[in-house]
């Protein structure tokens, strides 16, 4: 392994400094032999953290697989990704996350840490086996049956009061089943006018209350997954105010993107839960600022083209979202001055790190002694996004063509450079 | 007029007045000996139904075969789309075979705002999920125009399953463009949530609403809906909102009954309404055959501007 | 002078318009046109309208069995007036109609799709009858060919003649007038201008020279 010299980095947006790499770890003075990163004009933050995103592996590998997921993850400058449960066969058994953790480690890119469904088969009726993912080499803390909502409240109460004993959390999909049946977009002005059924708010809404209220009185912990209205942020501020341990998410797109763009038809818009209104846009921006939401996870979801280049109606829902999440919070959040650059590290860094209870080695300090997991961020270009080039499998970004600022420059996984000069390693 | 037919949200007051003019010409030919002109000769125009509709479909390929186009019928059952072709292949193979005009109905809202990227040709959109039906607002308003003798300032009161109607929405786009006044009646569930930000009244209360209309559009309602609980029953529906006699003999002497088809009779409207000399039923068919014909006149009987 | 109704067709020349009151015809300006030069005046037309008007009674033994059919826009009104000018020599009613050929164009492709013009045959018919087109301009022949064809979708005339105001050369087709209001030899630069009091406010025969290329089809052709 290198040891590595980057001189002149803007620490969390801060100072000018620089960072010493030797065996793996931060260091107070350069190591022997080791080699020089120009970091002037650069911005280091902590390697990113993921709470939510879809590798399909196994499954659908056509969309994407492990090895792609994390090299697209690697450029968006992430170095642990969690990867959701919903793939076939499902991630229900100590098995399959074992399965999904081993080829995490095997592309080497960036750790992979597999999430757990909550109910087997994500059927909704009985609980998976938590307890033996828990246990198994994958250490499984966040369960999920995400893509499906766990409607059920008597087994969202159980799994709630079972995952305390292992200090687990449930991720929580908030979706009324029987209020979006068929649901299309957003239920709002755009949607009756575009003739598109309707995903209202309160359909995610009721849910989070519920839930907050069961988390409270089983004295559990719960994740909300992909917040999307102003509504929910309510809920979930209120439920923070009474001392709950109730914690959020949020993805990039989200924070940037409205269903008027669903106007043209074009599925790459069309995305679970939906885009709302600006309304909405502001208020997860606002809680963003001020913690009431935790986290920006990504909810990367790759569709290989034939699901997107339909009608909209038979369309896959899901947007990718690694390799462009830091580029849209820049926009979204610094550009705004709604965060700065050490709060975007605590909200896509550190924050998600305590969620995933992987604090002891991710979203740590930039200092002497901690393990070297980290991104440098060119916050200066302004480019256009290309698909075509990016890792993953899949194209169906809604930021294509779009122009964000800002580019990955190199990403580094405990000392071992993954991406450098804004391409990947190896 | 653009390239497409899509929305109805699209055509200008001078786009709309053309085209019910142009149809007021064409309406004509039926009346010659030889009902056919030879203005689109040599353009091929490709009914592509994914819906069964016999009746719009008959209707556009009359329309097209009238102009002298040659007409090609696609429709989804026995064909390589009920084997799973995707509408993006289907559309590369129209396009291959030299489509000038595709004329779609589709299950799918926005189905004809994809084909439109795929084929060179012109789109009309013959109705698209629960988007939008246009050809059938400009029969419609077409119709009211010939009875009525003018569109401006008209109380036109539409009625049924507004929230999952495309000929609703089309009505309420083009009606507001040609300046008439538009009143959705229905009851709440049958409303889109979004309906108050829509160019026109709203009411609840059916019989209210006759005295001042000049047209009363009835729309279908599917039984369906009743297993969707968007109203208890179908003898409750009728009562409250079904045009019978009663209600009619509350319209002005003037007021005429539209229905674009298939009724429901008994359900939304009464046998003896449907037959009686207010309604429109039968006329807007024939109606139609001339507004698709203008339709297809304005979007392939020039050339592109020298 | 001799009337004009006495001369043969071809006779007619622009010496015609150089005698009469208040006519121009040797480059003045008229009165009150745009730009270009009058080559009929409103009195003109009148006397050429009556003359033609005679001519079909003649030809026609005394009108029977007639229809005219003006060709949009102007051949319209001039259509009418001539059937008002036969019921007042002659005391009988021609019908008098209208026939568009916008959808019979040879030259459809090359603009955007033309708006409509009227098309009113008359309630007795075209069948068996002699049809008289009437136009303001004939020049290329091409809208003449494009009536034809109308008229064969329409039904099966005994004869069908042509009446024109203006006939200004440079033919395409095998067509000619058989009624001439005044034969005027231009050049392809040149745009023949017909307005009308029924369309323009004003009976006025113009010619213009149009800057750049020969003139464009739509004022006649």
């Amino acid at each position: 392994m290198s040891n590595w010299t980057i001189k002149g980095a803007r620490v969390l947006g801060g100072e000018q400094a620089d960072l010493y790499v030797t065996d793996g770890r931060f260091a107070p003075a350069a190591g022997p032999g080791s080699r020089v990163i120009d970091a002037g004009g650069l911005i280091a933050l902590p390697g990113l953290v993921d709470l939510h995103a879809h590798l399909r592996e196994p499954g659908r590998e056509d969309a994407e697989t492990v090895e792609s997921g994390t090299a697209a993850a690697a450029l968006g400058g992430y170095t642990v990704v969690h990867a959701m449960a919903n793939t076939d066969p499902v991630a229900d058994t100590a098995g399959v996350v074992e399965q999904v953790w081993r080829l995490g480690r095997e592309a080497g890119r960036c750790d992979v840490q597999p999430v757990g469904a909550v109910t087997a088969g994500l059927k909704g009726t009985q609980l998976a086996e938590l307890g033996a993912m828990a246990e198994s080499a994958a250490r499984v803390r966040i369960f999920s049956d995400d893509g499906q909502c766990v409607s059920d409240a008597t087994l969202m109460r159980r799994a709630l009061e079972y995952v305390k004993a292992f200090d687990g959390v449930i991720a929580q999909h908030a979706q009324e089943p029987r209020l979006t049946m068929g649901a299309q977009l957003n239920e709002g002005e755009m949607s009756a006018r575009l003739g598109l059924a309707g995903w209202p708010a309160v359909a995610e809404e009721a849910i989070i209350a519920r839930d907050c209220l069961l988390a409270a009185h089983v004295g559990a912990a719960l994740h909300i997954c992909h917040v999307s209205s102003a509504g929910s942020v309510e809920i979930i501020r209120w439920a923070k105010s009474k001392g709950w341990r109730v914690t959020a998410e949020v993805t990039p797109h989200h924070l940037l993107l409205t269903d008027e763009l669903a106007a043209g038809y074009d599925p790459v818009y069309k995305v679970n839960p939906p885009l709302r209104t600006k309304r909405d846009v502001e208020a997860l921006r606002e809680a963003l600022a001020d913690g009431t939401i935790d986290c920006v996870a990504t909810d990367h979801a790759p569709h290989p083209a034939e699901a997107k280049e339909t009608e909209w109606s038979i369309a896959a829902f899901g947007m990718t979202g690694l390799e462009t999440a830091l580029r849209v919070v820049h926009e979204a959040m610094v550009t705004t001055g709604l965060l700065d650059w050490a709060q975007v590290a605590d909200r896509m860094a550190v924050r998600p790190a305590a969620i995933g209870r992987l604090s002891g080695s991710h979203g740590r300090p930039l200092t002497a002694g901690e393990l070297a997991s980290l991104v440098l961020y060119d916050p200066a270009p302004v480019t256009a996004v290309d698909p075509s080039a990016h890792a993953s499998r899949s194209r169906n970004t809604p930021f294509a063509g779009m122009k964000l600022p800002g580019q990955v420059i190199a990403t580094f996984l405990r000392g071992t450079p993954t991406v450098l000069e804004g391409r990947l390693c190896r | 007029m653009n390239r497409h037919l899509i929305s109805a949200a699209d055509l200008s007051f001078a786009d709309a007045v053309s085209i019910l003019d142009t149809a007021e010409e064409l309406a004509r030919l039926a009346e010659r000996p030889i009902p056919k002109l030879p203005t689109l000769r040599g353009r091929t125009v490709v009914n592509l139904f994914y819906e069964d509709s016999t009746r719009t479909r008959i209707s556009f390929e009359a329309a097209a075969k009238r102009l002298s186009a040659d007409v090609i019928n696609f429709s989804a059952k026995g064909s390589s789309v009920a084997k799973g072709e995707s509408l993006k292949d289907t559309a590369l193979t129209l396009q291959a075979m030299g489509a000038d005009a595709v004329v779609i109905r589709h299950n799918a809202s926005g189905a004809p705002h994809r084909l439109a990227e795929w084929v060179k040709g012109s789109v009309v959109n013959a109705g698209d999920g629960t988007h939008e039906h246009p050809t059938q607002a400009l029969l419609d308003a077409f119709t009211m125009r010939r009875r009525l003798g003018h569109l401006d300032g008209l109380n036109v009161t539409i009625v049924g399953d507004i929230l999952h109607s495309r000929v609703a929405r089309s009505n309420v786009w083009l009606l507001k463009t040609l300046n008439a006044n538009v009143t959705l009646v229905a009851p709440p569930t049958l409303l889109p949530v979004a309906v108050g930000t829509w160019p026109c009244r709203v009411s609840y209360d059916l019989s209210s609403e006759l005295k001042d209309s000049d047209v009363v559009m009835m729309l279908r309602v599917q039984h369906e809906r009743m297993s969707e609980a968007y109203f208890p029953s179908v003898r409750e529906y009728s009562r409250r909102y079904g045009l019978d006699s009663d209600r009619m003999a509350l319209l002005p002497d003037h007021a005429i009954v539209m229905h674009p088809g298939p009724m429901n009779r008994g359900v939304e409207i009464a046998a003896d309404v449907a037959d009686s000399k207010r309604s429109t039923i039968v006329e807007q068919v024939a109606n139609g055959v001339a507004v698709r014909m203008a339709v297809l006149y304005l979007l392939l009987g020039g050339g592109a501007a020298q | 002078m001799a009337g004009p109704i006495q001369r043969p067709v071809s006779e007619i020349s622009s010496d015609v318009a150089a005698a009469g009151d208040g006519a121009t015809g040797d480059g003045a300006t008229g009165a009150g046109a745009p730009g270009g030069k009058t080559v009929l005046g409103a009195d003109e037309i009148r006397r050429a309208l009556s003359r033609i008007g005679h001519e079909i009674l003649e030809r026609t033994d005394g009108g029977k069995e007639v229809v005219l059919l003006g060709i949009p826009t102007r051949g319209v009104p001039l259509a009418r007036r001539l059937a008002a000018r036969v019921a007042q020599t002659e005391g009988i009613d021609v019908p008098a109609g209208s026939l568009d050929i916008t959808l019979y164009r040879d030259d459809l492709r090359l603009r955007p799709a033309r708006a409509l013009g009227p098309t009113e045959v008359p309630a007795s018919g075209i069948d068996g009858k002699i049809v008289i087109l009437v136009d303001d301009v004939l020049y290329s022949g091409r809208t003449v060919r494009a009536a034809l064809d109308a008229l064969g979708d329409l039904g099966r005339p005994r004869a069908v003649q042509l009446a024109v105001l203006v006939d200004r050369g440079h033919r395409e087709l095998p067509i000619r007038a058989d009624y001439v209001g005044k034969n005027l030899p231009t050049s392809k630069r040149e745009a023949v201008k017909v307005l009308l009091t029924e369309t323009d406010g004003m009976d006025s025969v113009m010619l213009q020279v149009t800057p750049g290329g020969p003139a464009g089809a739509g004022e006649g052709q």
